[in-house]
């Protein structure tokens, strides 16, 4: 029997819960590890970045006024959702790397525990990292984590699924929105995670995914007005100090890791933090009536 | 002019798939118990919905036993991230089951659908779900970088929220790492079997969560028993007493969530309709039968009557029915020794003094239902003043100056709960700093949530469930004498 | 000792605590601003996460049956069926009003809606065609939306409608002045228009979306009853949000609230949101269960909306043959 001819897949960026070309135009031809064509990827332009920024802005209005409650089922989903399709990221994973089937496998695992482990945090970082101040005044203060807004991340090269959820789990579990970059070649791997990230009631632009090159892309986004944060661990170390000094043009937080990235490693809470403001409140309290005297 | 009449709009009975016979839950099988068969029995028609298999003291033994094991051999070698899944598995099953978990425990509680449906259940979810997250998490409670469980827990729990007392007991205990046997109230056993179903499903480990129906002697069985190394006790302060006596000088770990008094305060410049909203939550949410129901409301005296008459006018729209009427605001009460007791407190209040309003609602006529009830000028020594009623009945009294609402409100030896209505922010501040209750809700009332701690104190009992203090109650954080 | 059962009746003399005012002192309020303020001003407290709750409860009252037929008929028959676009023709007009009087052509059983609701110079069409029908004719005015104009100008507005023979006027407050806490200049506009209106009765139009929060919409409930509202209402359409849950439920208290002082009876109308069958019963719920079920009544409780009567027409027709009916069988005039 005459073997059957397959639909290809075109591989396109994500941008405000929408899959689609890039403005530009323009693709890279992206092959598996032994040189065989797989697909025209989109290759992102700065435009394409600034409409993530808008998408991404619009997404963090929504995505932080949902409970915290809310956002972790959110994003326990998208666990569920890649679980889902651990088939098809592992041969993703395979074609692009040449990895066995038993690395790739251990990659989507960790891939889709982190999804979980961030799932968890969404309604206990106000626990963990906020506090009741114990002030020597008659007021009771408090100091809660808020999101700082949109945070643009670029992903580690090596670990091409891992490495986007890394970037996306911690900056998301924290009521920010997101625009990723990955290289062009991961284009398929990206491909699937964005159908994973549509399918999970995750409100339109809180993660967008751009395949392009970091060179062209990163450097307007760090200096963009409205991006509040910058992750450079999948930047190599040359343009990290470029993008870290365009950044301080408009007081971005920027991440560097200290550390090369450990797949294996536990996730920590350094990128948690890193893209998470600290709101202090104060209101009298006092004595309930002149009984109780002066608090002065 | 129309009366709105609401035809009944029942939710159907069917749907709860009550089965005839119920079996225990013991090693992961649902097995038959050695003691005799309870009878469940509908609340809202009084007719008879099912029969469970209770467990003898043997079973405790044997339950015990097999709760040790799960936890030497699996549980307590799991990482935190695979107890955690285990746990979110559970949460996802309760919400795929929610509509048959409501309907069936509103068949086996009388409470109603509304509440059930829209509370009960999905806060039960919410509460493995959340806990779940926490599994992994536990270096960040600031107990060191590993804190251990604490091993075997023994949990009994109350009729008036059986689902939901099931969830807050379970799932604190097996993020922490430890393992279960836990005894529902005799006469609500119907729905933690069916979560016990969902754990199985969920693939959760043999003997990690084991479930005894029985009656009194089977609890106390439990938590006398010497292979528990934590006791978790939700019922009366009475029978909490009497574990505290039999643990002491045991040093297995012990906390307590017993009965309240709970004061709703309600000063002049109050947003008066959403008090009297509170007012009405506070004491006609199922059925008043709740240990932080804000039983007793002091309302300034200089705005007594107006309020009264708003609240009477409003609580003579609840409507009162069978449970599975989804236009119920209040069901039935639990049993008829429940509506006996309630009876008689609520008689002696008028026999004390106390002026009685009792809504004009027409009740059904089978069934163990209550007609909302306000009691008047009541004063401090009243036995309604200081007794929990736990009933649809709200004791009044008045207040003149905040010192005064605050001396009244803390004049128990409870200390569950509190409200405080008033539109100034410092007041409603300063007030909650000086009341003596674990939980304070300002111009709100029975608001809970797996983030927020809830518990009491004095005799409201020990220890805090929900957050991070309702975890650090299932590990071992003793670190007295440790450098 | 004997048990007294007190008697739930509130006696309005009593009603002095949270509103501030017992009936004598009500009609004083509005003499002057100073006496104004200090009495809006001192009207109770709104918690809106209260009022969100209680609404949101009793939206998930559950009517079925026969009691849903009777919602539906009577949610129909408190239709203010509304055009207001600068499109509008006369035959627009004429359109409107004919589906206004026979909603469903298949089922003349179906109530006629309350009234149709046009701009002052397409009066005389409306009355014209609905003449002999019952349904009354309302007419916006004062410089509808926006209330932008001259006392002067919103006057002849109100006249202009009222000779032609508007039975109804739906006036608009002056929102600029109630933000800058100048209420005795809203006052004294709703007296005038009032005057102004004949026998016409008068909705007091408070745009609650500009309002903003749940206080001010109290207040200005309160403030157009003291002017003499026949009816206040929350919105033009024109803005969102529009008709709210929450804000129609502050509305409503404050109808109750002023008939336990006063004795008399003030009417309600939501307007501009209301679409589907669904959000009208629950609208009806909520006058049932906050202010009492003597206001369900068109002449008390009205809907401002277009769409609704579609979706109400074929719930109506669902209801009577026993399976869901589909927009083809409406009539869109």
């Amino acid at each position: 029997m005459a073997q059957r001819v397959t639909v290809t897949k075109t591989c396109k960026l994500y941008i405000g819960g929408a899959l689609a070309r890039s403005e530009s135009g323009r693709t890279v031809r992206v092959t598996d590890h032994q040189g065989e064509f797989m697909a025209n990827a989109a290759l992102a332009s700065r435009k394409d970045g600034r409409d993530a920024v808008v998408a991404a802005r619009k997404g963090q209005v929504a995505w932080a006024s949902a409970t915290p409650y809310n956002r972790g089922q959110v994003m326990y989903r998208m666990a569920e959702m890649m679980e889902g399709r651990r088939a098809e990221l592992v041969q993703a994973l395979r074609d692009l790397s040449g990895l066995s089937v038993a690395r790739a496998s251990r990659e989507v695992d960790l891939a889709v525990d982190s999804l979980v482990h961030h799932a968890g945090w969404t309604d206990k970082l106000a626990t963990v990292m906020g506090s009741v101040n114990a002030v020597s005044s008659p007021f009771f203060s408090y100091s809660a984590p808020e999101p700082t807004g949109v945070v643009v991340a670029a992903a580690p090269a090596e670990h091409a699924l891992l490495g986007l959820v890394s970037a996306l789990a911690p900056v998301v579990a924290g009521g920010n929105a997101v625009v990723l970059v990955t290289r062009a070649e991961a284009a398929c791997v990206a491909a699937v995670l964005a159908e994973i990230l549509a399918t999970s009631d995750l409100p339109a632009g809180v993660v967008n995914l751009l395949t392009g090159h970091a060179a062209e892309v990163l450097p307007h986004l760090a200096a963009h007005g409205d991006v509040n944060g910058l992750d450079l661990t999948g930047v190599d170390a040359g343009l990290r100090a470029e993008l870290g000094r365009v950044a301080a043009g408009t007081v971005k937080r920027v991440h560097v890791p200290r550390r090369p990235f450990d797949p294996e490693a536990a996730p920590g809470t350094t990128r948690l933090r890193a893209f998470l403001e600290t709101k202090t409140v104060w209101h009298p309290t006092g004595a309930p009536s002149l009984a109780g005297g002066s608090s002065y | 002019m129309i009366h709105l009449d609401y035809a009944a709009a029942p939710e159907a009975a069917s749907l709860g798939r009550v089965r005839e016979r119920y079996q225990m839950f013991l090693g992961g099988e649902f097995v038959d118990g050695h003691g005799p068969d309870l009878v469940s029995v509908n609340p809202s028609d009084e007719t008879t919905l099912s029969t469970v298999s209770s467990a003898s003291a043997e079973d405790v033994n044997t339950a015990v036993r097999l709760a040790r094991t799960a936890y030497e051999d699996v549980w307590s070698r799991l990482s935190g991230l695979e107890r955690g899944k285990y746990l979110f598995r559970i949460a996802r099953g309760i919400a795929e089951r929610s509509r048959e978990l409501a309907v069936l425990e509103s068949l086996d509680n009388g409470k109603p659908i509304k509440e059930t449906r829209d509370f009960d259940v999905p806060a039960a979810a919410q509460y493995f779900f959340s806990y779940a997250g926490w599994a992994d998490k536990l270096q960040h409670l600031g107990y060191g970088p590993s804190p251990s469980a604490l091993g075997v827990a023994g949990q009994v729990i109350p009729w008036n929220f059986p689902l939901l007392m099931a969830a807050w007991k379970i799932a604190p205990a097996l993020a922490a790492g430890n393992t279960v046997v836990i005894k529902p109230a005799e006469t609500t056993s119907l729905s933690i079997l069916v979560l016990a179903e969902i754990m199985a499903d969920a693939g959760l480990p043999a003997g990690v969560v084991n479930v005894l129906p029985g009656a009194g002697d089977i609890g106390a069985a439990l938590v006398g028993h010497p292979g528990i190394d934590k006791v978790a006790f939700t019922g009366s302060t009475a029978v909490g007493k009497r574990i505290q006596t039999e643990l002491a000088g045991t040093g297995r770990r012990l906390t307590l969530e017993l009965g309240g008094k709970g004061a709703n305060i309600v000063f002049d410049d109050a947003a008066v309709d959403q008090a009297v909203e509170g007012v009405v939550n506070g004491i006609f949410f199922n059925q008043g039968q709740v240990c932080c129901a804000g039983s007793r409301l002091l309302v300034q005296e200089s705005v007594a009557e107006e309020l009264l008459d708003r609240l009477r006018a409003r609580v003579a729209t609840l409507r009162v029915g069978h449970a599975l009427d989804k236009n119920t605001d209040v069901g039935a009460v639990n049993s008829r020794a429940q509506l006996d007791k309630i009876t008689a407190l609520t008689q002696s209040g008028v026999d004390e003094g106390a002026q009685r309003w009792v809504s004009p609602c027409p009740l059904p006529e089978t069934g163990l239902y209550v007609a909302p009830t306000i009691l008047t000028d009541a004063s401090p020594s009243m036995r309604v003043s200081r007794e929990e009623i736990f009933g649809p009945v709200l004791t009044t009294l008045t207040f003149r100056t905040p010192e005064e609402a605050i001396a009244k409100a803390n004049n128990t030896p409870y200390g569950l709960s509190a409200g405080v209505w008033t539109d100034k922010g410092s007041r409603a501040m300063a007030v909650a700093g000086a009341l003596r209750a674990g939980v304070v809700w300002n111009n709100t009332f029975n608001r809970f949530d797996p983030a927020a701690a809830f518990g009491g104190y004095g005799e409201s009992g020990f220890g805090r469930e929900g957050g991070p203090y309702g975890l650090a109650a299932y590990l071992d954080t003793d670190d007295e004498g440790v450098l | 000792m004997t048990s007294a059962i007190t008697s739930s009746a509130p006696s309005p003399a009593t009603q002095t605590s949270f509103a501030g005012a017992d009936s004598a002192s009500l009609r004083d309020v509005g003499a002057t601003a100073a006496s104004l303020r200090h009495f809006l001003h001192g009207l109770a407290p709104v918690d809106p996460v209260g009022v969100e709750q209680r609404a949101a409860g009793l939206a998930t009252r559950s009517v079925k049956r026969e009691t849903k037929r009777t919602l539906i008929d009577l949610a129909i028959s408190m239709v203010d069926l509304t055009t207001l676009e600068g499109a509008d023709t006369a035959g627009k007009v004429r359109g409107l009003a004919r589906k206004a009087v026979r909603p469903d052509p298949d089922h003349p059983d179906t109530p006629s809606a309350a009234a149709v609701c046009v701009y002052p110079d397409v009066v005389p069409v409306a009355v014209e065609a609905l003449a002999g029908t019952g349904v009354k004719v309302a007419s916006v005015a004062t410089a509808f939306p926006a209330g932008r104009s001259s006392l002067e100008v919103k006057l002849a507005d109100t006249r202009l409608a009222v000779t032609a023979g508007a039975d109804e006027i739906d006036m608009v407050i002056d929102r600029a002045a109630f933000l800058a806490g100048d209420y005795l200049r809203v006052h004294d506009q709703i007296v005038a228009v009032k005057q102004a209106c004949g026998t016409a009765r008068l909705k007091v139009i408070l745009e609650t979306g500009e309002l903003a929060t749940y206080d001010n919409v109290r207040r200005a409930s309160w403030l157009a009853l003291l002017a003499g509202a026949d009816f206040i209402k929350t919105s033009t359409g024109k803005i969102a949000p529009a008709a709210t849950l929450p804000v129609t439920q502050v509305m409503l208290q404050a109808v109750r609230d002023w008939r336990s002082i006063t004795g008399e009876q003030r009417a309600v109308k939501p307007a501009g949101g209301i679409r589907t069958t669904k959000d009208a019963v629950r609208y009806l719920v909520l006058v049932h269960e906050v202010a009492g079920p003597e206001w369900l009544d068109p002449h008390w409780f009205r809907f401002g909306a277009s769409s609704v009567l579609n979706d109400l027409v074929m719930q109506r027709r669902t209801q009577l043959a026993g399976h869901y009916s589909g927009p083809l069988y409406v009539t869109v005039d």
